[in-house]
């Protein structure tokens, strides 16, 4: 026995020992932002602490025991092997606990899943592997794609304080107001995670579950995407930044603003042709940021995964197929449609690369207003 | 006797004599339960160190934050054919190895029932995973969709090698199946005169369980993953929206397979249990029948719960609240077993050689498992737990220290009585006390990783995870190194070692510990008549 | 349970299951490559691979039952030995309902669930309001949510009559067997002949019903939901129509041949018997949920 209670001790220090070092990650639930989240918190310790209970009287017999009925010590061993009054007692008494426990948890169950009457309602759509976020009260959508730079991920830099948890455009809730989401995938199945808002919702595509979170406080909160979705389902981070009413409403007249003007511009792109040089640049910023993680940079792609672009038959022959694979992507495979992601000019320039690059020197120039002719039936 | 024209006897005279045969002839061909039962625990034990590898891949990338030693693409390939081959290459074989062994020698059977589909059964597997690990070599890469192969991802989304791994499941849920009747059929028709259903031990009683999930849950397996074939090759769109389908469905037809499955690799190692802890108190099991009826409730719950490993799909509240419940429900029969080894140890005459401790270790370690997997059943604690480390602790202290440590406590309880020698006491000792304290800093800290938010099947975390994965890492090459030692012990007590009496243990009863150690290699050829 | 024990036979070494368990591994290997090589159209040699191993089954099939009809006709096996197999068949059919089971829970659940909740059912309004605005529950889903077409397969003409057929081969089967209890070899042989001749234009007929689907309806392997399950289910049942046609020929030609069975001891004429009465039941459940309702 003195060896055992010896081990566990070594145990029990080593572990403290790692986790005063490591004081920035918390070693329990978050308590969360919201009433939600405080509930849940608290039904976790509940069953925790009801847990704790029942483990320290079970194993404080089964050690007495241990200590106790042991042969070096001389004991006899008893012949008893059944009693119908113990077992219908340890029966009923676990029933009755467990009854206790399914109360509140169905309280705060059913608090959680009723999304009416909600004031925002924010389209969140996952795809491999971003999160796009669409106000459907606004005319306000956009992307918000993983901000950490690849060389930290290389360990070619340092990396930041909020490294993989940290995204380029952040989704924006007004606090003290129920913000509904409704949550969908474009592509494979992804899940919506804030922790601090106790809120996470499988991303089904072709589906929309229904999630919702009254934030009170202004705030920055992260989370991640929480279902295997393939190759970078650990680089598709969430950050949710809650603001005052009146930074809310200023913030989505502006971003409504900037996106209609951004539109009013593409309309006028149109009469214009780009140069090779400016096509050419576009497409490669394009490319890298949206096509290079499976076709990958070298345009090689992964054999039995992803095609190949560099002198395959599409990117070298069939101009329209080629646009309009990028347009509306190839059902039944991972190619998604670029359409909505993708301004007409970016379209262009990314299909101009593709034409031009890794010795593919087609000489094709493809314009934005070939694009929304494409588009157009 | 009826039609039977020549005498049976005369042939039964002439087959006592056959020792086994020589070379390798022997276990390519083998009928003997015994063989059989060696051949798959030796496999289970090469899958367990082959699993085992990805594992340390695995702990070795996580070592540190950023991306150092594979791509996230040969990552995914890893976990997931780490939990392939655990589930159905190491934890599965290496029970149905104890069944073949120890049933028939339990319930005073010559053999198994259908011996030469039990050697089938074996046979296919070896080729199965052989075809699951060539698949990692295919262009494209294995099979990266998690062990739980989630459509789409493991239809439109997945590499070429989809195909292999569908059939090689195939074939591994033929041979489960066979090897599943055969334990049904041996144990409906093969007792011992005397031996009735009431007498039988609880590993015969806990496997007897077991064989009737796999023979009602594999075939759902064998459709789930057809569906996922003609889904992604022949234009079907079971788990597709835009036909009609729904994505969750196939959670709901894996699943509906995948919790019994849990259940699988469970219920013998409650029989194993069963069988070390009186043989050490020295004091009868108590609560037999109750014993047995837990395990039927627990069988039975199994098929109403599989819905709580999908809280977060968006099911409608009432279905929700329903799996919650039943979930729930499932910790009073196995709270039962767990109070039903604590009062047989009660009052016994306790002494603590290796199986013993791996016997002890599980009841704790398996009943934390128990612990976390109830908090897991709440469902809106379970939107937080959902897909973090939590879980990753969760099923780990239930398969590793649970299923596994069960294996461990069989393999040292039945080593003497499989090679006639005793196993060496203070290696196994060593290697019980490395593994325990080892498999507590892996798999402990979890917990605490989960709950702070880290997701599991990442191959790259927040700097905020760093220390506490650099544990958990340590935790798992240590735990990895100290498995040697049970190989180093296995070999020393197949070469030789104190010669071991038939009854082996003190406390030991039943029909195996009433033959010689060895067992001869046919046993019970005349079944023994049972008081 | 007095009497003196009967001895249970335990067979020697066999060769014939790691035979089959090449087979196996050769027809899952070929098979693996081979749907890749024919959905992409590209070279390869798991067809090759796939049909080896099929022979090679079929090769370590007849050896093994070889192995087992001489055993049997040399009295080796006792009634304890005819029990397990008895059980070990029925627990097989056991596991092919299962696996029945498992695709007509996918039938009821696009049915009751997904295709509802695609148009707005439980809690998913939403996702007929933002992504399926024009599409309408109703089954037969004659239109799926992408907007494929198709037309339903009517319950009336073949596959009532196949009904009927497969309903009458249970019944002449349920002659021949009891033509072997009574001794009478005549009426086992010509009614299980029926029975193999019933089966095979159940087959043929069904053959003529994926015609007509697939030229006249538009009904396809592909087009949706609907034509997922019925080609799927319909499909793996042939499939066991034709295993248990193939098991029944066996089994006549033994009759036939070599005068094998009598009245007391028939374990593969039952075993047999069963799994065509079972593919029988799984056809009425197929009728009702598939065709008619």
């Amino acid at each position: 026995m003195a060896k055992t209670s010896y081990l566990c001790w070594s145990l029990l220090t080593f572990l403290l020992a790692f986790s005063t070092q490591s004081a920035e990650m918390p070693l329990n639930m978050t308590q969360g932002v919201t009433e939600i989240s405080q509930q849940v918190y608290h039904l976790h310790m509940k069953i925790f602490y009801i847990c704790c209970a029942i483990g320290v009287a079970v194993f404080g017999v089964m050690f007495w025991s241990i200590i106790h009925h042991r042969k070096s010590k001389g004991v006899e061993p008893a012949q008893f092997h059944e009693s119908t009054k113990v077992e219908l007692l340890w029966t009923a008494l676990p029933v009755v606990i467990l009854i206790l426990m399914a109360i509140p948890a169905t309280q705060t169950l059913i608090a959680m899943e009723d999304t009416s009457e909600a004031d925002v309602t924010v389209l969140i759509t996952g795809s491999q592997w971003k999160w796009h976020y669409k106000y459907m009260d606004h005319k306000v959508e956009y992307y918000s794609l993983l901000a950490t730079p690849r060389k930290q991920i290389d360990n070619k830099l340092k990396k930041g304080d909020n490294y993989l948890l940290e995204v380029d455009r952040p989704l924006v809730i007004p606090t003290g107001k129920k913000v509904r989401f409704l949550v969908t995938s474009d592509d494979v199945i992804h899940s919506w995670w804030v922790p601090a808002f106790a809120v996470k919702k499988d991303a089904n595509p072709g589906f929309i579950n229904e999630a919702w979170t009254k934030v009170d406080h202004p705030g920055v909160y992260r989370g991640q995407c929480a279902e295997l979705c393939g190759k970078d389902h650990g680089f598709m981070p969430i950050v949710v930044i809650a603001k005052d009413q009146a930074d809310f409403d200023q913030w989505i007249a502006q971003e409504a603003a900037t996106q209609a003007a951004a539109k009013a511009e593409e309309q006028k792109l149109l009469s214009m042709n780009m140069s090779k040089e400016e096509l050419m640049a576009l497409g490669e910023k394009t490319y890298m940021g949206y096509c290079a993680a499976c076709h990958q940079p070298t345009g090689m792609g992964i054999p039995g995964v992803f095609p190949a672009l560099k002198g395959s038959k599409m990117a070298l022959e069939d101009l329209p197929g080629h646009i309009d694979i990028v347009l509306n992507g190839k059902t039944g495979t991972a190619m998604q449609a670029f359409a909505k992601q993708l301004s007409l000019s970016e379209i262009a320039a990314v299909i101009t690369y593709e034409r031009n690059a890794w010795d593919n020197n087609t000489g094709d120039l493809v314009q934005a207003a070939d694009i929304a002719k494409a588009q157009k039936p | 006797m009826s039609t039977v024209t020549t005498d049976p006897h005369a042939h039964a005279e002439h087959e006592h004599h056959h020792g086994p045969a020589k070379g390798l002839k022997r276990w390519l061909y083998t009928t003997n339960h015994k063989d059989i039962g060696t051949l798959y625990l030796l496999f289970a034990l090469t899958m367990f160190f082959i699993g085992g590898a990805m594992a340390m891949v695995i702990r070795a990338e996580l070592f540190q934050p950023g991306l150092q030693i594979v791509q996230p693409d040969f990552f995914n390939q890893m976990t997931t054919v780490h939990g392939l081959i655990m589930v159905f290459g190491a934890v599965m074989p290496a029970f149905t190895g104890l069944a073949n062994w120890l049933v028939p020698m339990m319930i005073g059977a010559p053999d198994m029932a259908l011996p030469r589909m039990n050697n089938w059964s074996f046979w296919i597997l070896p080729f199965a995973f052989s075809i699951l690990l060539l698949s990692l070599f295919m262009e494209g890469g294995g099979p990266g969709f998690g062990w739980t192969f989630y459509a789409p991802l493991s239809t439109t989304y997945s590499s070429d090698s989809t195909a292999l791994f569908v059939f090689s499941v195939h074939i591994m849920g033929i041979s489960s199946i066979m090897g599943a009747i055969n334990v049904i059929v041996t144990i409906m028709n093969l007792r011992a005169p005397g031996m009735t259903y009431m007498k039988m031990p609880l590993f015969v009683w806990t496997w007897f369980i077991t064989a009737y999930l796999l023979i009602a849950v594999m075939p759902v397996l064998a459709g789930a993953v057809t569906m996922v074939l003609t889904d992604k090759y022949f234009g079907t769109s079971f788990f597709d929206a835009a036909g009609g389908g729904d994505p969750v469905l196939f959670q709901h037809i894996f699943w509906f397979f995948g919790h019994p499955e849990v259940y699988i690799m469970i219920l013998p190692a409650f029989g194993i249990v069963s069988s070390i802890v009186p043989t050490f108190a020295r004091k009868p099991l108590f609560g037999y029948a109750s014993m047995v009826y837990a395990t039927s409730s627990i069988a039975l719950l199994s098929f109403l719960v599989w819905a709580h490993h999908m809280f977060t799909t968006g099911m409608p509240v009432f279905a929700e609240l329903f799996f919650m419940y039943c979930t729930m429900l499932i910790a009073v029969p196995t709270g039962v077993k767990v109070f039903n080894w604590v009062a047989t140890m009660w009052r016994g005459a306790m002494t603590f050689e290796v199986p013993m401790m791996f016997a002890l270790a599980f009841i704790v370690l398996f009943t934390i498992g128990g612990f976390s997997g109830l908090m897991l059943a709440i469902t809106p604690a379970d939107f937080q737990y959902h897909d973090t480390y939590f879980v990753v602790a969760h099923f780990h202290y239930v398969l590793v220290t649970g299923a596994i440590f069960s294996i461990m406590a069989a393999a040292y309880y039945w080593l003497p009585k499989w090679t006639g020698h005793m196993y060496d006491e203070t290696l196994g000792q060593w290697h019980f006390w490395c593994s325990l304290i080892s498999v507590n800093v892996l798999f402990f800290p979890m917990h605490f990783v989960g709950l702070a938010g880290m997701p599991r099947r990442i191959p790259d975390y927040a700097l905020q995870f760093a220390d506490f994965n650099a544990l958990i890492s340590i935790g798992g090459f240590a735990f990895g190194l100290s498995q040697l030692l049970f190989v180093w012990l296995v070999v020393k007590c197949i070469k030789g070692g104190e010669k071991a009496t038939a009854q082996v243990w003190e406390g030991a009863e039943g029909l195996e510990w009433t033959i010689p150690s060895p067992a001869p290699y046919h046993s019970f050829t005349t079944p023994p008549e049972i008081k | 349970m007095s009497e003196k024990y009967e001895h249970y036979y335990v067979p020697d070494q066999s060769p014939w299951p790691i035979v089959g368990a090449v087979a196996l591994f050769m027809m899952a290997f070929g098979a693996g490559h081979f749907v890749n090589e024919v959905t992409k159209d590209q070279p390869g040699y798991g067809g090759y691979l796939l049909l080896a191993g099929v022979a090679t089954l079929i090769f370590m099939l007849v050896g093994w039952f070889r192995n087992v009809i001489d055993e049997s006709m040399h009295g080796l096996y006792s009634k304890q030995l005819d029990r397990s197999y008895r059980q070990g068949m029925s627990w097989f059919i056991f596991s092919e309902v299962m696996f029945f089971a498992a695709f007509f829970g996918a039938l009821f659940y696009a049915r009751t669930i997904a295709i509802p909740w695609l148009d707005g059912a439980s809690n998913n309004a939403s996702t007929a309001a933002v992504l399926w605005p024009a599409f309408e529950a109703a089954w037969p889903l004659l239109k799926t949510p992408g907007g494929i077409e198709t037309q339903a397969m009517p319950w009336q003409g073949l596959p009532l009559y196949n009904t009927l057929i497969l309903l009458a081969s249970s019944v002449t089967l349920q002659f021949a067997h009891m033509g072997l209890e009574q001794n009478k070899r005549g009426q086992l042989k010509l009614m299980l002949g029926l029975t193999i001749l019933l089966g095979a234009s159940f087959l043929y007929l069904q053959g003529i019903e994926y015609v007509h689907a697939y030229q006249d309806l538009g009904l396809k392997l592909d087009s949706g939901i609907y034509g997922n399950t019925f080609f799927l289910l319909t499909g793996f049942h042939g499939l066991h129509v034709t295993l248990g046609a193939l098991f029944l020929t066996v089994i006549f030609l033994r009759i036939l041949l070599k005068n094998h069975f009598t009245a007391h001891k028939h374990f593969a004429f039952q075993a047999a018997a069963w799994y065509w009465h079972f593919v029988d039941v799984v056809w009425l459940c197929l009728f009702i949920f598939v065709y008619v309702l």
